[in-house]
C-alpha cells in the first residue's frame, strides 16, 4: 500500500490545495472590489475550481 | 456490520476464539472498518437495512438478479445468501464474491472461475433507488406541471421548486448557450440537474445509498453529454476543432489531436468529478461515523459526532453544489456546440 | 485498473435506460408545460406592465386634453364677457349719440324757427316801414305839389331829365 503512488497523491493534493486556494482567493479580492458582480465572479469561480478539480481527481485514480 | 469477508478470511479471523496479539488485533480492526465503509458506498445485489455480524444475520430486501451467460438467468439475489450459497440456475453455478460484491460462475462446490464473469443486468440496489427517485421525480414535477393548469401563479411546491428551474434557465443554460438556442437543451438541462442533486440527497439518508457516486452513473450521464454535443454540434463547432480559425496553418494541424481529445476528456472529467466527489463525501462521512464509535471515550466520540454533523451539512451543499456544476459544464459544452460565429 | 474493476456494464445500462426514460417523460410532462406557464406568466407579466404604461399615459393626455377644454372655455367666458361689455358700452355710447343727435336736431330746429320768425319779423318790419314811408312820401309830395309854381318846377325839372336822356 505505501508506495510512490501515495507520495504521488499527496503531491496532488498540495497542488490541487494550492490551485483552488488561489481561485477561491483571488474571487473574493474581486468581490471585495467589485460586490455588484459577485453572481458572475462566484460561477467563474465555481467553473475554474471545478475544471481543476476534475484534473486533480484524474491524476489521483491514476496514481 | 455488513461485511462479509470471503470463506477463507472467515476461517481465519472471524472465530473469536482465536487469540490474537494486540497489534494483531488493531491491525484487524482498521482492515475491517476501512472494508465497511468501502462496502458502504458499493453497489449491492440485495437492499440491507440492519446486519447483525455476530449472528451473521441480514434484515431488508432481496432483489432480483438478471444474468446473461450463454441465455438469461433470472433468480432472487436470496439464493446467494449474502455470497455464503451457490446459486443454481438453467444447470450453471453462481457465487456472489463478497470481496468486489460481483456474480461469478462457479462450480458446484463454490469454487470461483475468475476469468468466467456473467453479464451482470440484475436489479441492484442502485437500480432500485434510481427507479424510486425517477418515479418521485415524475410524479412531483407531473404535479408541480398539473398545478399551473387552475392558475398561473405559482401554488405548493412549485413555489420551491419553480425558482430554481428558472435559476437553470437563466443563469445557467441562457448566459452559455444563449437565448434561442438553449430551448433544445432545457429539459436535458433540467432533468440532469435534479436527477442528480435527488439521487445525491438520498445517499444522505442514513440507508447507505450511495448511485451518484458510482461510476456507472456517472458514465451513463457523461455519456448522454457527450452524444448530445456531439450530435447536435454545428459548423462552428467542427471548425473549432478540426481547422480552428484564427491561427497559423501550424497550429491548426498540431491543434487537431489536442482538441479530439479535449473532446472526449471533457466528458470524462463530468464523469470522475462527479463520482470521486460524492465518494469522498461518503467515505469520509463513513469514516467519522466509524471514528465516533471506535474510541472507548466519550470525549473523542462526541467531538466526532459533531465533526459528523458538520460534515453532512457541508455534504448536504456539496450534492446541491456537484448537481450544479455538472449541469453547468454540461451547459457549456452545449454552449460551445451550438455557439454561433457571432459569438466569438 | 482499479476504475474499470468497479464499472459495472450491467448498472450502467440499467442506469442509462432509467435517465433517458426519466428525460423524456419529464420533458413531455413537466418541462415543457412548466416552462410554458413561466414563460407564459413573464409575457403576461409585462404586456400588463406595457399595457399599465400606456394606461398611465392616455390618462395623462386626457388630463392635458381637460385643461385645454377648460382653457378654452375659460378664453371663451373671457371672450363672452368682453363682448358684452363691449356690447354694452357701445348701447350706452349709441344711445348718447343719438341723444346728442336729437339734441343738436331740435336745437337746430329752435333755429330754424327762431330765424324763420326773424325774418318774417323782418318783412313785417319792412312792410310797416314801407307803409310809413310811402304815407310820409304822400304827404311830403302832397306839400310839394301844393302850389303851381312848384307843380310848374317839377314838371320843367322831369321835362329836362327827358330832354337830356
Amino acid at each position: 500500500m505505501m508506495d510512490v503512488s501515495m507520495i504521488g497523491a499527496g503531491l496532488i493534493v498540495i497542488g490541487v490545495g494550492i490551485g483552488i486556494g488561489r481561485i477561491g482567493g483571488s474571487a473574493m479580492d474581486a468581490i471585495a472590489r467589485q460586490p455588484e458582480a459577485t453572481n458572475k465572479i462566484q460561477t467563474a469561480m465555481l467553473i475554474a475550481a471545478a475544471l481543476i478539480e476534475g484534473i486533480g481527481f484524474a491524476a489521483l485514480f491514476a496514481a | 456490520m455488513a461485511v462479509n469477508a470471503n470463506p477463507h478470511e472467515e476461517e481465519e479471523h472471524n472465530d473469536s476464539a482465536i487469540e490474537r496479539s494486540e497489534e494483531e488485533q488493531a491491525a484487524y480492526d482498521k482492515a475491517k472498518n476501512g472494508e465497511y465503509v468501502i462496502h458502504h458506498t458499493k453497489d449491492s445485489h440485495d437492499f440491507g437495512f440492519v446486519t447483525n455480524e455476530s449472528e451473521n444475520k441480514h434484515y431488508g430486501f432481496s432483489l432480483p438478479v438478471i444474468l446473461y451467460d450463454e441465455g438469461f438467468h433470472f433468480f432472487s439475489s436470496s439464493s446467494f445468501d449474502h455470497g455464503h450459497k451457490v446459486a443454481k440456475s438453467d444447470g450453471k453455478y453462481f457465487k456472489l464474491n463478497s470481496h468486489d460484491a460481483k456474480i461469478y460462475r462457479c462450480d458446484e462446490y463454490g469454487e470461483i472461475y475468475e476469468s468466467l464473469k456473467p453479464w451482470d443486468f440484475s436489479i441492484t440496489k442502485n437500480v432500485i433507488v434510481t427507479f424510486l427517485m425517477c418515479l418521485l421525480m415524475f410524479l412531483l414535477f407531473r404535479g408541480i406541471a398539473k398545478s399551473y393548469r387552475t392558475g398561473l401563479a405559482p401554488t405548493g411546491a412549485a413555489k420551491f421548486f419553480e425558482p430554481i428551474v428558472v435559476f437553470i434557465r437563466d443563469e445557467i443554460a441562457v448566459p452559455n448557450i444563449g437565448e434561442k438556442q438553449s430551448k433544445k437543451y432545457m429539459a436535458y438541462l433540467l432533468t440532469v440537474f435534479f436527477f442528480i442533486w435527488f439521487l445525491n440527497l438520498a445517499g444522505m439518508t442514513p440507508l447507505g445509498i450511495n448511485v451518484t457516486g458510482n461510476l456507472a452513473l456517472t458514465a451513463a450521464l457523461a455519456l448522454i453529454t457527450f452524444i448530445i454535443t456531439t450530435f447536435t454540434g454545428n459548423k462552428n463547432y467542427w471548425m473549432h476543432i478540426f481547422w480552428m480559425p484564427g491561427v497559423p496553418v501550424p497550429m491548426k494541424i498540431i491543434l487537431i489531436p489536442i482538441e479530439l481529445i479535449g473532446m472526449v476528456v471533457k466528458p470524462f472529467a463530468l464523469m470522475i468529478r462527479l463520482y470521486a466527489n460524492m465518494l469522498a463525501g461518503h467515505v469520509v462521512l463513513g469514516m467519522l461515523i466509524v471514528a465516533v464509535y471506535s474510541f472507548e471515550n466519550y470525549f473523542a466520540s462526541g467531538a466526532f459526532l459533531g465533526l459528523t454533523f458538520f460534515m453532512n451539512i457541508i455534504e448536504l451543499l456539496v450534492a446541491l453544489l456537484q448537481a450544479y456544476i455538472f449541469t453547468m459544464l454540461t451547459a457549456l459544452y452545449f454552449g460551445a456546440a451550438s455557439a454561433t460565429a457571432e459569438h466569438h | 485498473m482499479k476504475l474499470l474493476e468497479e464499472f459495472s456494464i450491467g448498472l450502467f445500462f440499467w442506469q442509462a435506460v432509467l435517465f433517458l426514460a426519466l428525460l423524456f417523460l419529464l420533458r413531455k410532462f413537466a418541462w415543457k408545460p412548466i416552462l410554458n406557464a413561466v414563460n407564459e406568466r413573464e409575457e403576461k407579466i409585462s404586456d400588463s406592465l406595457v399595457q399599465a404604461e400606456k394606461a398611465q399615459e392616455e390618462l395623462k393626455q386626457m388630463q392635458a386634453q381637460n385643461e385645454d377644454l377648460l382653457k378654452d372655455a375659460r378664453a371663451e367666458r373671457d371672450g363672452l364677457i368682453k363682448e358684452a361689455k363691449e356690447t354694452a358700452t357701445k348701447m350706452i355710447s349709441d344711445a348718447k349719440d343719438a341723444a346728442k343727435e336729437e339734441g343738436s336736431k331740435m336745437l337746430a330746429s329752435a333755429q330754424e324757427s327762431i330765424n324763420a320768425e326773424k325774418v318774417t319779423a323782418i318783412m313785417e318790419l319792412k312792410t310797416t316801414v314801407a307803409a310809413f314811408s310811402i304815407e310820409i312820401a304822400e304827404k311830403i309830395v302832397r306839400s310839394e305839389l301844393s302850389s303851381e309854381d312848384k307843380q310848374k318846377a317839377l314838371a320843367d325839372k322831369m321835362a329836362e331829365d327827358i330832354n337830356l336822356n
